[in-house]
Order: structure tokens, then sequence, then C-alpha cells
């Protein structure tokens, strides 16, 4: 039993069911982020927490109280919106503490919660102006505060961060990241920046099409993916699916490909039994960053196998240079570090940390479990 | 040769610009003769109309035609001038503009933030009773007055008005509240403010423009109205009526003077209306508000 639990919950408009089934329980002060494709419905179940959408089927529960019909005033929740949602009409200080006047709080509580708010937030000086006279950073903030200044069992985001531009979000990320510290809340956080869900979360859903396709840590959801959607979803550069078959020789499972030139090529898994799948298809998943030059290859790793292939593209990125070469038929991006001694045309000695490697049913997309 | 035509192309500019203003100005200047003409045949003896040029200026200044036509000019069978007519009109617009603006209002947003099943069908009704001609109306709502005892009082003609005036303002504050982020009421709600709360503190200070637009329109119709002023006046008749009586009357001379003035007596208040809350139109009330 959770401090927030999601249990079962569907969502249909109509004959349409856009939520399939959505359980997820959550504990105090954990920070949970919805992440997915657009129209995956992550602001559908955002909303329903919220009661700003009603509940289909299955129920949604704060603190042990069953919330279902429960008006969105009445679930001590507060929200922050995409667009900010500020009232243009008010001041940053009408904004920010309209909400406790409708409550019902008395002028001087609430004039110590705005100054203590706008403290943390650092907008003591905006708070006679207008939302029309702030940048996106400080509505972004007022609208934070506004969150904030309820003190409610639950934040809800639904991707307060989407309108910024990209220096000021990553700004804001470790400054919503310092507050979740700070004041150790619970958060419900929707995203479809899979960075933004692996920085900021202690656990992440990963959804599509309506389907909770993995919910865990965000170490578990980039290490051991439930699937290929989560794969290939979460990580940037996409991690790398090339279809392999699976050999075993001495007990050992391996992954059969090919090089750029047609050769075949074996790669060994770790540890696992893998006897199910032999002689069958499988595609291979390897992040980028597991292919690197020898020097490169992570030192705590037991299963880093040697790789000779062609190079095709060298793009240096700065910190990295991610190469690109053929397996199997298919582009394969390795990441390496800048000053990798490696060009283009021109073969290579990769190095691939097997350890992380995972493998795929190519019939389901579903991880095969060894 | 680039820099050439530049020149060729501001300079015929500037003739265009010219002609284009010597035009309108000569479209002003036609458009404002009936006033003129208005203005100064009021303050003229009509011994001077009759005998004389209508464009010309008073030989001598008089604002006798304008007492006569406030206060003792013969309307119908009495002398009452139009004074008491004026302030019949007065008593039925402000009411009927002040409640089917309001009522529009309320409309527009339910039918954008709290939309319920068939609300598109209710709203394409209402569209639809902005293209009933008034003349189809006349019978059923005759009836409709008689049940309700309203017949022939200012009370009856504003809820004609009313009832005539709710399509265009539904359709004037629907369309202005379309577009106001709905995101705001749900916040508003998670705040806690309830329905007519967040009509109250959120969109209604919003709303100063498409208000202004809907005044002007409304009282623009419905002062001017003479239809429904005619048919359901009964005696309590508005100004539209008593200045057709007046100018229509069959007895004594034509006192052109009079009927001049209370002509502009009965355009005076549609003016000022859009003189007041054209200028606040256009000043803007929304200056940053909701955009951005
Ligand atoms: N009122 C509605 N009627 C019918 N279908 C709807 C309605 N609202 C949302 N949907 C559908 O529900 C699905 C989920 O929508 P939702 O807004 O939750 O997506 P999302 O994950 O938040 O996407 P985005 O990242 O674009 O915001 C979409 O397929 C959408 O078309
Ligand atoms: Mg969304």
């Amino acid at each position: 039993m959770g401090f927030l639990d999601i249990r079962n919950v569907t969502k249909s408009y109509g004959a349409v069911e856009v939520l399939h089934r959505v359980d997820i329980a959550v504990d105090e002060g954990e920070f949970l982020v919805l992440v997915g494709p657009s129209g995956c419905g992550k602001s559908t179940l955002l909303n329903m927490i919220a009661g700003l959408e009603s509940i289909s089927g299955g129920e949604i529960a704060i603190k042990d109280r069953v919330v279902n019909g429960v008006h969105p005033s009445k679930r001590n929740i507060a929200m922050v919106f995409q667009s900010y949602a500020l009232y243009p009409n008010m001041t940053v200080g009408q904004n920010i503490t309209f909400g406790l006047e409708m409550h019902g709080t008395p002028r001087p509580e609430r004039d110590r919660a705005l100054a203590e708010v706008a403290k943390l937030l650092q907008i003591d000086h905006l708070l006679d102006r207008k939302p029309g006279q702030l940048s996106g950073g400080q509505r972004q903030r007022v609208a934070m505060g506004r969150a904030l200044v309820r003190d409610p069992d639950v934040f809800l985001f639904d991707e307060p961060l989407s309108n910024l531009d990209a220096k000021l979000r990553v700004d804001m990320r470790t400054e919503i990241k310092k507050l979740h510290h700070k004041l150790k809340r619970t958060i419900v956080y929707v995203t479809h920046d899979q960075i933004e869900a692996m920085t900021l979360s202690t656990r992440i859903a990963v959804m599509n099409k309506g389907y909770v396709q993995q919910l865990g840590t965000p170490k578990e959801i980039y290490d051991s993916p439930a699937n290929l959607f989560v794969a290939t979803f979460m990580g940037s550069p996409a991690m790398n699916i090339i279809p392999a078959k699976l050999v075993v020789e001495n007990g050992r499972a391996l992954a059969e490909i090919t090089d750029a030139g047609g050769k075949p090529l074996r790669l060994g898994f770790g540890a696992g039994n893998y006897s199910a799948w032999e002689g069958r298809e499988i595609l291979l998943g390897i992040r980028p960053e597991a292919i690197t030059d020898p020097e490169g290859a992570d030192r705590n790793s037991h299963n880093v196998q040697p790789l000779h292939n062609m190079v095709t593209v060298t793009e240096p990125a700065g910190a990295d240079t991610f190469v690109t070469m053929v397996l199997s038929g298919k582009d394969v991006i390795a990441r390496m570090r800048a000053d990798a001694a490696v060009h283009p045309h021109q073969p290579f000695d990769f190095a691939v940390n097997m350890e992380k490697a995972v493998a795929f049913d190519p019939k389901t997309g579903d991880r095969i479990q060894a | 040769m680039s820099v050439a035509s530049q020149d060729t192309a501001v300079s015929t500019g500037r003739i265009t610009r010219m002609l284009i203003y010597l035009i309108l100005l000569l479209f002003a200047l036609f458009y404002l003769l009936p006033l003129y003409v208005m203005g100064v045949n009021s303050v003229k003896p009509l011994s001077e109309i009759t005998g004389g040029n209508m464009m010309a200026l008073p030989q001598e200044w008089t604002l006798d035609p304008w007492r006569s036509a406030w206060s003792t000019a013969q309307i119908g069978v009495q002398a009452t001038g139009l004074k008491p007519y004026f302030l019949t009109s007065i008593l039925m617009v402000v009411p009927a503009v002040v409640i089917s603006t309001m009522i529009g209002a309320i409309n527009g947003y339910i039918l954008t933030k709290w939309r319920f099943k068939g609300d598109t069908i209710i709203f394409g009704l209402m569209l639809f009773s902005c293209f009933i001609p008034f003349q189809i109306v006349l019978i059923p709502m005759a009836r409709v007055l008689g049940i309700l005892g309203l017949a022939g009082s200012v009370p009856g003609l504003i809820l004609v008005h009313v009832v005539y005036g709710l399509g265009f303002s539904t359709l004037y504050f629907r369309n202005y509240y379309a577009a106001f982020p709905t995101e705001l009421v749900r916040a508003a709600q998670i705040d806690g403010a309830g329905f007519f709360r967040i009509f109250w503190r959120i969109m209604l200070p919003v709303s100063g423009p498409i208000t202004v637009v809907c005044v002007i329109w409304q009282f623009t119709n419905i002062w001017n109205d003479f239809l429904f002023g005619a048919s359901f006046g009964g005696t309590t008749q508005p100004m539209t009526v008593a200045l057709n009586n007046l100018v229509q009357s069959s007895t004594g001379v034509k006192e052109y003077n009079v009927h001049f003035a209370a002509a502009i007596l009965a355009a005076i208040p549609t003016l000022i209306v859009y003189i007041v809350a054209g200028r606040y139109f256009v000043r803007g009330l929304m200056a940053g508000s909701v955009k951005g």
C-alpha cells in the first residue's frame, strides 16, 4: 500500500480505451516520472490523479483515501501545467495565494506562506508583477510557487519544462531536483524527455499506447529494459539493436552476427542460461557507450570482448566521438572518448562490454530473461 | 538597377498614398455631409430653411428647435417633446444590454469551459437565432408577451431585446472564450474556485474587449430598433417610434429644424457609445495578459 495508489485504472473516451489497467503504487517522498511518446496517455493519467478527468475503471487513492469522486480542490494535490496557466489578470503574489484564498486561509497566514515560497524560489522581487511581464523561467518559478504554497500531499507536473529553451531547461531541471531533495515531497512528473526522466526520478514508468511498459528505478529501466520499446525509447543515442543468432559453445551462449564485410563474428554473453534459445534468431541490444576503444572499456566489467570492424563515419561531438559501423547489415553507433584514434573507412579494434548486453525475442519484443 | 527601381517604388508609393488619402478625405466629407446639414439646420429658424439654402450657415443662431424637440414638440396627440420617449429608450436599452451581455458571457463560458453532451447543438441553435428575421417572431412574441402580461410595457421590450440579442452575445463570447486556455480553468478548479468564482475572478477580468464589442453591438441594435418598439411598445414607445411620429405627423407645418434636432437627439446615445467605448476597445484591455 503506497502513498499514492493507482489501482487497475483505465480510461475510455466513448468506445476507445486510451489507458489500460495502469497499476502503480507510489511511496511517500518518491519522484515518479511518467515518460512516453506523444499521445501515450501520460497527461490523461496525471489529470485523473488530479481529478480533472473522470476515472473509467479502477481506483486512485491518496493516503489510503479513494479519491475517484473527489473534487480536484479536495484531493490535496497541486499541479504545474505545461503552459504554466498563470492567471493573467492577477499579480504574481495573487497568483500564488489564490488557492489559499479560495480555501479560506486568513490573510496574515497567506502572506507568511507567500513570503516563504517566494524566498525559496527567489522570486521575492517579482511579486507585484503580472505574468505578462515575466520571462519564461520566471513564469515557471511562479507556477511552482503556486503549487508549493498549498503544501499538498502530491505534486503533479505536466511537462513543466517543455516551453523553456535548452539551457534554462537544464537549469530548472537541477532546481526541481534540489527542491525535491530539500522538501522530500511526493511528485508525479510527466515528460516525454527521457533525459529528464532519468535525471529527476526515483522511479520511472515508461508508457506506450496506454500501457505501462515498465516500472522501475532509472537504473533498472536503463540497464534491464523489459522490452524493445523501453530499450530504444530510453537513452540517446538509442540502444543498438542487432539481429543475431544464438549459438551455444562449451555451455556458453554467444550471439553470432556479421561484420561490415559479411564475415561472421561471435560475442559471448556473460552468465545466464540461454539454452532454450539455442540456434534461434534473437535481437542483440547494446548501448552505444558499451562499444568503445580497448583503452576506454569499462575496467569493472568482467566481460569485455574485442570486435574488429570497419568504421563508416566518425562524428566528434565535443566530449564524445560517435562512431558508426555496420553489424549484421544495421548501422551501429559506438560512443567513444573524444581522443580515441579512430578514422572513417578504416578498420578498428573495438571493445564491447557484453556485461551490459541484452537480448530480445524478435517476435514479441520482450527481453529474454537469462 | 535595383537601387533605381527601389527609388521609383518609393516615389510611386508616396503618390499612391496621397491619392488614397485624397479619396478617403472625399469619402469622409461625403459621409459627413448629412451630419453637417442636420447640425446646421437644427440651429436655424424655420423661415431660413423654407426660404433659402439648406447648406448655408444660419444667419440667426437659435437653440429653440432643440428645446422644442426635447420638451414641447407635438408627438402623436400630446405635446411632450421627445423627453419621455428618450427616457423609455434608456430604461429599455440599459437593462437589455446589460442582461443580454451578462447571459451571453455566461453562455460562452459554459459552452467552452463546461462542455456537456449536446453543447454544440445548443450553440448551433443559438447561432441560428441570429439569422431569424424580426418579422417572423412578431406574432409568436406578441402572444408570449400577452401570456406573461408584459405587452405594451418596458419590461416586455427588455425581454424581447434580451431574447433576440442572446444569439449574438453568446456567439461573441463563445468564440472569444474558445481561445482562452482551458488550463487556466483547470488550475482554478484545483485552487478550489467554483463555477461562478472562476467566471468572476478569472474569465471576466480578461473579457474587456469582447464585452465592449458586444455592448456596442447590442446598444446600437436595441436603441435603433423600430419594429419591436412599434409593435410591442404600446403606450411606452421608444425614441425611434416617437421620432417617426414626430416627423410623419400630418397636422400643422413641418418644422424641419425641429425634426433635425430630434433626429440628432435620437442618434446621440449611440454616437457616445461609439466614441467612448470604441476608444476603450482600441486601447486594448488585453495588453500582454493571456498570450505569451
Ligand atoms: N477528450 C478526448 N477524447 C478522445 N480522445 C482523447 C481525448 N483526450 C485525449 N484523448 C486521447 O487519449 C490519448 C492520450 O492523450 P494524452 O493527452 O494523455 O497524451 P500524452 O501522453 O499526454 O501526450 P503528449 O506528450 O502529446 O502530451 C491520445 O491518444 C488522445 O488522442
Ligand atoms: Mg500531455
